[in-house]
């Protein structure tokens, strides 16, 4: 689904002593089957951008269009509950929103709420379990005898069994492992490409921006700062120092690379392997 | 008094009778004026080595000794008088209006003079470069600040050891930045013991030395330069060594480094002598 976001504002709290302008002004569009990053520190806008993204908020002034579902101000919005099935939200700690008995019966929670039958829903899961690698012999478990990343596995599959067209993820690796760490979002970037979504990933890492994302946002106090390709973004480290963020530690290691040694070699996302080649290569291949 | 501030004699533990162990066998010891990074994935029994080193917990197995001290229910007063702890979220951890009286809250709490009080509220938070932020109300700072008034109210104790649980984990990199650059300054600055628990090697460069667990066994006991080395084995556990050190392992191969760069500078500066000698 495309997306896309009109002179959007939000303003917390109007007309007190507390009003708070979280988003202003703000105008992009995301094409349907982008993966796109949104970035910035926290206080930017970016967990109020996200509620804008399947109607728990809506815009004070300006619209969203998400497919054929439009938020405006003073207007109330057809069919939310169909904009709600569309786009699933990966919240910050999903894990915390676990309540279920069973891992099938949390999972089973929002597809059924939204009307799917039991057939329908049982005929998924045996595919989101795979997909979100947990073994089928959990399923009569309780979900809180799991660890941790196992226990936001299932809170990813219950987001899953609705089948989103859009998928929303807010920190999705927080707290995790290294492993753990890769194991979700390589799940999530394969997800991506095989059921055609539209991704969009809110993190605090450059790394996984330039690694996963093929257009990135950059958000500073509720306005839109910087928007492009991650390659073209995240070597503008001068723009970026202006609002605190870092370039990933690749980008930064080839700029110092270049100051320190006068080598010049371009970010291509290549792999550690190919960069290492390339310097022992430039260096004559030591003794 | 020892110079061994904590020691881990055999300590196994598990939640139940009818639970796996967490920690098995356990053995190390960490010695005064000590940095010591624990390392390990989720799961791995880092964090109950926290909780058994200030008694949130106690071993069925073994014994714990905290400067001196044995850990018992009976002691556990004692050590805590010893043992400052700072959590993983910033936002559990509050209970003052203002970030001066939370910082006093412990000090209140151990009906510390109050002079004295005032002086040690000062001097713990221009520590944490948090002088200015007084009479603000904790909840309304940013995660890194919130964390540093955390770490302000334990320096405040006094402790011989803090234990920084995850400390981090739930901060962006602005404010990951600054619990570094406290910890370091602190490291400097005060001769307080040190024990952080993560499962980020980017944050124990600067630790002394390294304890790595993985499911309830100590897997490594080393320093951070010669962890760095072990990447594929880290890998194995979960873990994973920066873009510095994978790109020095790789580079080792054709090129000999006198020693192992933790940081991207060390790591140019090596590179350098080899382009400068070519």
């Amino acid at each position: 689904m495309d997306i896309s976001f009109k002179q959007v504002s939000h303003t917390y709290q109007v007309n007190s002593p507390f009003e708070y302008h979280a988003l202003k002004s703000l105008d992009f569009d995301i094409k349907s089957g982008q993966f796109v990053a949104i970035v910035g520190h926290t206080g930017s806008g970016k967990s109020t951008l996200i509620q804008h993204l399947n109607g728990l908020l809506k815009p004070t002034s300006g619209e969203v269009v998400i497919g054929d579902y439009r938020l405006k101000a003073d207007e109330k919005t057809a069919n939310i509950k169909g904009l709600r099935e569309k786009v699933g939200v990966v919240f910050q700690y999903p894990e915390h929103q676990l309540f279920e008995e069973t891992i099938e019966k949390d999972i089973a929670f929002g597809p059924k709420n939204f009307g799917a039958s039991d057939e329908t829903i049982q005929a998924r899961i045996p595919k989101i379990l795979e997909a979100v690698n947990l073994d089928v012999a959990l399923l009569n478990r309780s979900p809180f005898d799991l660890s941790g990343g196992q226990m936001r596995r299932v809170a990813i599959a219950g987001v899953l069994a609705m089948e989103p067209d859009v998928l929303v993820l807010d920190e999705p690796t927080a707290g995790l492992d290294p492993r753990g760490q890769q194991e979700i979002m390589d799940m999530f970037y394969k997800l991506h490409h095989e059921k055609g979504l539209t991704t969009i990933l809110v993190t605090h890492s450059m790394e996984d921006a330039l690694k996963y994302a093929d257009h990135v946002i950059i958000l500073e106090q509720g306005k839109k700062y910087l928007e492009g390709k991650p390659e073209d973004i995240f070597v503008q480290q001068a723009r970026l120092k202006q609002v605190q963020l870092d370039v990933p530690e690749e980008i930064q290691f080839l700029m110092d690379l270049e100051k320190r040694l006068g080598m010049t070699i371009h970010y291509e996302k290549q792999s550690v392997d190919d960069l290492a080649d390339t310097i022992k290569h430039r260096l004559g291949g030591g003794q | 008094m020892t110079t061994e501030q904590v020691i881990f004699n055999n300590v196994s533990f598990r939640y139940a009778e009818d639970q796996p162990w967490v920690l098995k066998n356990v053995n190390f010891s960490i010695k005064q004026d000590e940095w010591v990074a624990i390392l390990g994935h989720n799961g791995s029994g880092k964090s109950t080595i926290a909780k058994l080193m200030n008694g949130l917990l106690f071993p069925d197995e073994g014994e714990i000794y905290v400067h001196g001290i044995k850990v018992t229910p009976d002691t556990v007063w004692d050590v805590r008088e010893k043992v400052g702890m700072v959590f993983q979220n910033p936002d559990n951890q509050f209970v003052g209006t203002t970030v001066r009286d939370d910082v006093a809250f412990g000090l209140e709490n151990r009906g510390i003079d109050r002079n004295i009080m005032i002086k040690r509220i000062e001097e713990s938070l221009l520590s944490v470069r948090m002088t200015d932020y007084l009479l603000h109300e904790p909840h309304r700072l940013s995660g890194g600040q919130k964390q540093r008034v955390a770490i302000a109210g334990v320096l405040a104790i006094q402790p011989n050891l803090i234990i920084l649980d995850e400390a981090t984990a739930m901060l962006d990199p602005r404010g990951r930045k600054e619990i570094m650059t406290t910890v370091n300054d602190l490291r400097r600055e005060t001769k307080v013991n040190l024990v952080s628990i993560t499962h980020d090697l980017n944050e124990i460069t600067g630790a002394d030395r390294v304890i790595v667990m993985n499911d309830g066994e100590v897997w490594l006991e080393t320093v951070p330069r010669e962890l760095f080395k072990q990447e594929t084995a880290l890998r194995q556990i979960g873990l994973d060594v920066p873009f510095t050190a994978k790109l020095a392992n790789r580079l080792q191969t054709d090129f000999e480094f006198s020693q192992q760069p933790l940081t991207q500078k060390e790591l140019l500066d090596q590179l350098w002598t080899f382009h400068s000698n070519k």
